[in-house]
């Protein structure tokens, strides 16, 4: 049977991609944020998933005002990086992983999450700079990744319960799949930041802290903050966040098992406008 | 009975709620149009006339052409569409947010590198720091 070995978890700032893709990741400022990586990048090469269940927002790219799925699954076989505006980022296709993904779908809209499935979608920041994080520049990605979008644009985004009991339904699906595949499944976004209006650039370490702590210590409390807090405390795109709880929902440790193990943990502020924060938890 | 949106006293901040949506939905898909190059150039080479096929009230086509970001939010635009405008004038992110709250650029990014604006003061409209 497959099983949930890991869960990640990371910022995704589009000039985090930017700086990578244009050669600036050695300048001083930008070091700040990738030596934090460093660990990570070893770590994934060591512990190589199979599948990667890759959470994450679209940024008005695959989804424009026409139609705003609150959770999209991406079962195709393939995604390809989005043209933001910039033009496409330079990196890899996504491979997909089809059949899991409908067997995720098939499990998860039967225990009451009403899906999105989209066979079609291009991929943006949100997706391809965690990629970019966690295993550099490569010329094909490590492993097939199941992108799964949340919708965090139009407010209200879903609770951070929903979120929560989301990710206990997707554990379960996946552990109802035949084949042994190691699956490490990824929360994103966030942490801290606001970027609209005259309160953007609007950071709380503090927050951001508390935040870190309790996804690793409480998450069951975590997931009862309400959307207010969040957009006074972290700023109105600090709602991010919820996205991180879908991830933990899935661990061990909150579905009768041991508590994970913290193998990393980085937070540094700025990149651009945000504070970004990493977490690597391993299962036991 | 009306809904509670609890969020309307944050200072500086507009929520892009499924009101705020539906008032700006014509604003947005245009910035969205933006994401094709040819679009792009077309945009470029006339902003009136390329504003003027679209169903937009003439306040968001001046907020558009005045590059008046909070107005355009005001309007229903929401930042994540909004972008497609800077990216067209080959703005940054950064840059976008920062003309949104009164500073020189060079003003905000040094807020950023000195961790941010404080949310002490920035939590309710009205607050003493």
């Amino acid at each position: 049977m497959a099983r949930i070995s890991a869960s990640v978890y990371t910022s995704h700032v589009p000039a985090i991609g930017a700086a990578l893709d244009l050669g600036k990741t050695a300048e001083p400022y930008w070091q700040r944020v990738f030596g934090g990586y460093d660990f990570s990048k070893q770590w994934l090469k060591d512990h190589k998933p199979d599948v990667i269940f890759l959470v994450f927002n679209d940024h008005a790219t695959a989804f424009s005002l026409d139609m705003i799925p609150t959770f999209a699954l991406g079962t195709g076989g393939e995604f390809m990086p989005a043209d933001e505006g910039w033009g496409p980022r330079p990196v890899p296709k996504v491979i997909g992983h089809p059949k899991l993904a409908a067997h995720i779908a098939q499990s998860v809209i039967q225990d009451d999450f009403d899906l999105t499935i989209v066979n079609k979608m291009d991929v943006d920041h949100g997706l391809t700079v965690p990629l970019s994080l966690m295993c550099g520049q490569p010329q094909a990605w490590p492993c097939p990744v199941i992108p799964f979008a949340v919708n965090v644009v139009q407010y209200p985004a879903p609770s951070g319960r929903r979120c929560y009991m989301l990710g206990k339904a997707i554990r379960k699906a996946i552990e109802s799949y035949d084949e042994p595949l190691n699956v490490q499944i990824w929360g994103t976004g966030g942490m801290s930041h606001q970027l609209q209006g005259p309160r953007a650039g609007l950071i709380n370490k503090e927050f951001d802290t508390a935040f870190l702590d309790r996804l690793v210590s409480d998450p069951e409390g975590l997931s009862l903050m309400p959307h207010i807090d969040y957009v006074r405390e972290a700023g109105s795109e600090g709602i991010e966040l919820v996205m991180w709880l879908i991830a933990r929902g899935a661990m061990n440790d909150v579905n009768g098992g041991k508590p994970p193990t913290v193998r990393h943990r980085f937070y540094h502020v700025p990149a651009s406008n945000t504070a970004v924060g990493h977490l690597i938890l391993e299962n036991n | 009975m009306s809904l509670d949106k609890p969020y309307k006293d944050v200072p500086g901040t507009t929520i892009f709620d499924a009101d705020m949506s539906r008032q700006g939905y014509h604003l947005n898909q245009f910035c969205m149009s933006l994401m094709k190059a040819e679009n792009r150039a077309r945009f470029k080479a006339d902003e009136r006339a390329y504003l003027d096929e679209w169903d937009m009230s003439e306040e968001q086509k001046q907020a558009v052409l005045e590059r008046d970001l909070n107005r355009c939010i005001e309007l229903g635009g929401n930042i994540y569409f909004l972008a497609k405008i800077g990216a067209t004038d080959g703005k940054s992110f950064q840059q976008m947010a920062g003309s949104m709250t009164g500073m020189t650029e060079d003003q905000y990014r040094d807020m950023m590198v000195g961790g941010g604006r404080s949310v002490d003061g920035n939590r309710y409209i009205g607050e003493k720091k």
